[in-house]
């Protein structure tokens, strides 16, 4: 009985899904955001009425703004739907769903994550067909972001970042073709994932087109083509021949959101807008005559006149040409060295990227980069502390979305139990390592015991985290009473925006300097 | 069920298997946080379902029992909490626990006053429902469970480490961490305390306390919680028999056994004047109280429980052939005649690991024979089979699987089936989890596989029928009966095993013995 039987990756790795279901489950009568409805009205048009409709019904608010396959997506959801209520998938969608609706859209959430686990399963071997460790996988499956925007807030992420993980791992196996038209088919089931495009068009045309000759070449640029375009035309040929393109195109890209999202993601442009705001303060004081501007952040809605009184108006093309910049460096990596072993990380950064200097970025798009960057967070101890950093930040920049007094410990009881599985984690799996390697590891493992596992800095700035959420939940209240309810959820954008730079300067500093 | 090892396999190729987080090299410390913490998550997501009796005027269930006798001992001094009086009627859910248990009420009721006067008001509070105060008293739940429950554990596994009760040094680095998780989150537990609503994890957790308190050699400690656990819900007393017959024996073997009895016996007495305080002045109000903890007049069983008495009633019907003064002989005597032989054995050779033997055993006398039995008392014997998990990992899953089965009708009147699927699969994944090796090694004969195989598809028809099939008009209880009849037959046949255990240990042991002396 004492000897330990080790299991396969794999095994463990479906032990790990099976428990999170069960944690999926108990998560069903948790509150629901408005995507709940958004998503119930979906299944409902997707089954009731035929494809040329789906983007032109205006029964509900919640119109479709996704793209085609997201669409066909919730139509195969809707498929069994009658079986359990006909009221489910009939239009229009009932004002107050009872249980029975909530059961079945929450397992649909919990059944799509089955694509999660499949990717995760073919991950268990990464680009050198090492194997890697069960707890990279286990972060991916239990990631606290992805049940708490999942299955209480209510979206499909699970699903997406399956498609997305399903790509990379295709293109760390070196199946090229195969992870460009996956990419392709997340493309055209999300339309967010485009920040990627770059890196995957660069990486492809490298590593899967040049170098093998100029005819073999052109013809392997034909067949990824040709492939990706396949995918499109699946996606859109039937709207076009509706003659909806434009219809579908208003729907896909809503151009007449502001900057920022009504709560701030912690990015770049809360530090340009903070930046603002002090200038003109000061500036003021100094004896300029400031004007406020009308249009105010706080309030949540951006209109076209400018929200900035000193600082540059910033444009959707501006934060576009940013984003482009802050690639650049991982660009020009994967254009001179394409090499699969790296993809993984290139990508995330572009997600990164895409997050930190975007046009009204919501705060779950870091779901995007944290997802993948689990698959390296055992890689060595430099990458766990990033990575235990980084979850830990962008899973607290989540709170704000289950703002409800039932889901308070839940959040926080996710998260702790998250990070401290990382701790137990890292912590052995690197002492496990330094006595495998010797002498040499020894010294890095003193000196982990020496600064502790993420050093002083990293742990005062965690420390600092967990007194603006006691801030925020006791003493703000006692110190301001009703008035600048806005000012927690100022101080968590801030505090997670810096936890959130320091992310993407140090991915950029490794991909200049490893990759 | 005898276990047979297998030799130790060849040391497992390590590039082809995986390590997991929590496997030995893993610092203790944070390894026993993160099991806290998911036990602690799990119970405040079974927490989100709803409780017995929501939304059932006029009775209600267990929450509003809860909630009133917080209102009462609230708003009334404590020599009324017991009697009829204008404010308090004991029809409606008077208080029937021991004083420790309204002094719980009376903490909490004051911590509900505090953020919502209303739900504990005095008489217009009653059957007072609303979001916020389901989540006040959940959470005073979870407080309880967290302050109480889980330092016992803790300290429990480390007493049963370092002690290394009956499991050698490689299972003691590996297991403690299954054990742990076992104890944590026992589903049968989670589920009564924090989807039905009360509080046995305050009274368990001082048992528990009492128990690690015994193992690590702490016996006034062990008292003091002991009569705590007691004074908190008067169904601890089905452990008193293990508790009195280990310590009993313990002291007979010392220098000077009587002043070690009377030492012991003055601290029980202690605990308990203490806690019986204000009753205590005269001898009527000390009587109204222990008349109210007695309900002899509630009949032998209620509702379908997993017993003798109830499951044999099919055939004899116990309560029309004899009357309640007859029955509580019968019963009183049936349940002593099953301690017995776990007491003796206790007195006679005390040791830990017979002393959780016989934890299981006495508690299951009273289960099984005792008088007034509730289905949710499977709590009792099933604390002792978790803290023998490491020892008995097959008979414990086997036995979770049936207790939880026994309360299966409790659980759909709460409509908690939801929660009950979820941590039930939850519990056997951790049971079975990959790298333990905990529940795999059993080679049993095929044909007893086929036999142990039919009460559990039994079982899983059961779980669907009771849901689907409308029982025939005759029968309407039919289901029930069924269940717990299959119950019964398995918790009778897992008792009859841990009391031939239980004496075994002391042959065994001589034996042992003999040898060194050889």
């Amino acid at each position: 009985m004492a000897a330990t039987t080790s299991p396969s990756t794999a095994a463990a790795a479906a032990w790990a899904f099976a428990a999170a279901t069960c944690v999926k489950i108990l998560l069903v009568p948790t509150y629901r955001s408005t995507d709940f409805d958004v998503h119930r009205y979906w299944l409902a048009l997707t089954h009731a009425l035929p494809a040329r409709q789906w983007y032109t019904d205006a029964s509900s608010e919640w119109t479709l703004d996704y793209p085609p396959f997201f669409a066909s997506f919730s139509r195969l959801l809707s498929v069994p739907a009658p079986l359990v209520d006909a009221s489910l998938v009939s239009l229009p969608v009932p004002a107050a769903p009872p249980f029975a609706h909530l059961l079945y859209l929450r397992l649909t959430v919990a059944f799509s994550d089955l694509l999660l686990l499949a990717s995760a399963l073919l991950l268990a071997r990464d680009a050198r067909r090492r194997r890697r460790p069960f707890l990279a996988l286990a972060l991916v499956l239990w990631s606290p972001a992805l049940l708490a925007v999942d299955h209480v807030h209510f979206q499909y992420n699970g699903f997406l970042m399956g498609l997305l993980l399903l790509s990379l791992h295709f293109l760390e196996q070196g199946r090229d073709l195969a992870g460009g038209i996956v990419f392709a088919a997340l493309l055209c089931s999300k339309h967010l994932f485009l920040v990627a495009a770059p890196v995957y068009f660069v990486y492809l045309f490298r590593h899967y087109c040049c170098g093998r000759g100029v005819v073999r070449g052109l013809g392997r640029l034909l067949l990824m083509g040709a492939g990706v375009a396949a995918v499109f035309a699946a996606a859109f040929a039937p709207f076009v021949y509706y003659g909806q393109m434009q219809q579908l195109f208003n729907r896909l890209f809503p151009f007449g959101r502001g900057l920022c999202h009504a709560y701030w993601a912690p990015n770049f442009w809360v530090f340009y807008i903070i930046l603002d705001k002090i200038l003109a303060f000061l500036l003021r004081r100094l004896g300029f005559n400031i004007l406020i501007p009308e249009a105010s952040f706080t309030g949540g809605i951006v209109g076209d006149s400018s929200p900035f009184a000193v600082l540059p108006k910033v444009t959707p093309i501006a934060t576009f040409l940013l984003v482009i910049l802050a690639m650049t460096p991982c660009l020009i990596k994967s254009f001179s060295n394409p090499q699969p072993k790296h993809i993984v990380r290139w990508v995330s950064y572009a997600c990164t990227c895409g997050f930190m200097f975007g046009w009204h970025v919501h705060e779950k798009a870091s779901l995007h980069f944290i997802i993948p960057l689990a698959l390296l967070a055992m890689d060595s101890l430099d990458n766990a502390r990033h990575y235990f950093l980084l979850s830990i930040v962008s899973c607290y920049s989540l709170f704000p979305l289950l703002f409800e007094n039932q889901e308070y410990p839940i959040k926080v009881l996710l998260l702790l139990t998250y990070a401290t599985l990382m701790w137990v984690g890292f912590s052995s799996h690197f002492a496990v390592k330094s006595v495998h390697e010797g002498k040499k590891a020894n010294q890095s493992s003193s000196t982990v015991k020496k600064d502790g596992f993420i050093g002083w800095i990293g742990l005062s700035y965690l420390l600092g985290i967990a007194a603006i959420e006691l801030w925020s939940r006791v003493f703000h209240r006692h110190v301001f009473g009703d008035r600048l309810p806005f000012l927690p959820l100022i101080m968590v954008s801030f505090s997670c925006g810096i936890g959130m730079i320091y992310s993407w300067m140090w991915q950029l500093v490794w991909i200049v300097r490893y990759t | 069920m005898a276990k047979q090892r297998k030799p130790r396999a060849p040391a497992p190729d390590p590039a082809a298997a995986a390590r997991l987080p929590w496997h030995p090299a893993a610092p203790p410390v944070p390894t026993a946080l993160l099991i806290s913490l998911a036990a602690l998550l799990v119970r405040v997501l079974v927490s989100l379902g709803p409780y017995s009796g929501q939304g059932a005027a006029p009775k209600f269930g267990d929450y509003e029992a809860q909630r009133h006798w917080m209102e009462l001992t609230l708003h009334l001094p404590s020599s009324d909490w017991y009697r009829n009086t204008s404010d308090n009627d004991l029809a409606y859910w008077g208080l029937d626990y021991p004083p420790l248990s309204a002094y719980q009420s009376l903490l909490h009721g004051r911590i509900v006053n505090a953020a919502l006067p209303d739900a504990v008001a005095l008489r217009s509070s009653r059957g007072f429902e609303s979001p916020e105060s389901k989540l006040l008293m959940r959470w005073t739940v979870l407080s309880s469970d967290l302050l109480v429950l889980f330092p016992a554990a803790l300290w429990f596994v480390w007493a049963y480490m370092k002690d290394g009760i009956g499991v050698n040094g490689e299972e003691r680095r590996e297991g403690w961490t299954w054990l742990l998780a076992m104890v944590l989150i026992n589903p049968c537990l989670v589920l009564i305390d924090h989807g039905h609503f009360q509080y046995n994890c305050i009274s368990l957790g001082l048992t528990l306390g009492a128990i690690a308190g015994v193992l690590s050699r702490n016996e006034f400690v062990a008292a003091v919680l002991f009569s705590l656990a007691i004074n908190h819900k008067q169904m601890s007393l089905y452990f008193a028999p293990a508790f009195f017959s280990h310590l009993l024996g313990k002291c007979l073997k010392r220098k000077y056994p009587i002043i070690e009895v009377m030492k012991l016996a003055s601290v029980v007495l202690g605990t308990f004047a203490l806690v019986w305080w204000p009753y205590l002045h005269s001898h009527e109000a000390a009587l109204q109280v222990i008349s109210r903890l007695a309900p002899f007049e509630r009949g032998i069983y209620e509702d379908y429980v997993a017993n003798f008495w109830c499951s044999t009633s099919v055939i004899i019907k116990w309560k029309g052939l004899f009357a309640i003064k007859t029955l509580k002989l019968m019963s009183l005597s049936a349940t002593i005649l099953a301690f017995l032989p776990s007491f003796v054995q206790q007195v006679k050779s005390p040791s830990n690991l017979g002393f959780l033997y016989s934890l299981m055993n006495s508690s299951f006398s009273f289960y099984l024979f005792s008088y007034q039995v509730h289905e949710k008392s499977i709590l009792l014997p099933l604390l002792p089979a978790s803290l023998l998990a490491l020892k008995e990992p097959q008979l414990y899953g086997w036995f979770v699987y049936f207790a939880l089965f026994s309360m299966y009708p409790l659980i759909c009147r709460d409509q908690l089936l939801l929660q009950y699927i979820a941590v039930l699969g939850l519990f056997f994944l951790l049971y079975y989890s990959p790298g333990g090796s905990h529940g795999k090694r059993l080679n049993i004969p095929h044909g007893t596989k086929v036999v142990l195989s039919l009460p559990f598809l039994c079982s899983l028809f059961l779980h669907i029928a009771y849901l689907q099939i409308e029982p025939p008009k005759r029968y309407p209880f039919l289901f029930d009966a069924l269940i717990i009849f299959i119950c019964f037959l398995q918790f009778f046949i897992l008792t009859l095993y841990t009391n031939y255990k239980q004496w075994m240990l002391d042959t065994h042991s001589r034996s042992i013995g003999v040898k060194k002396d050889l």
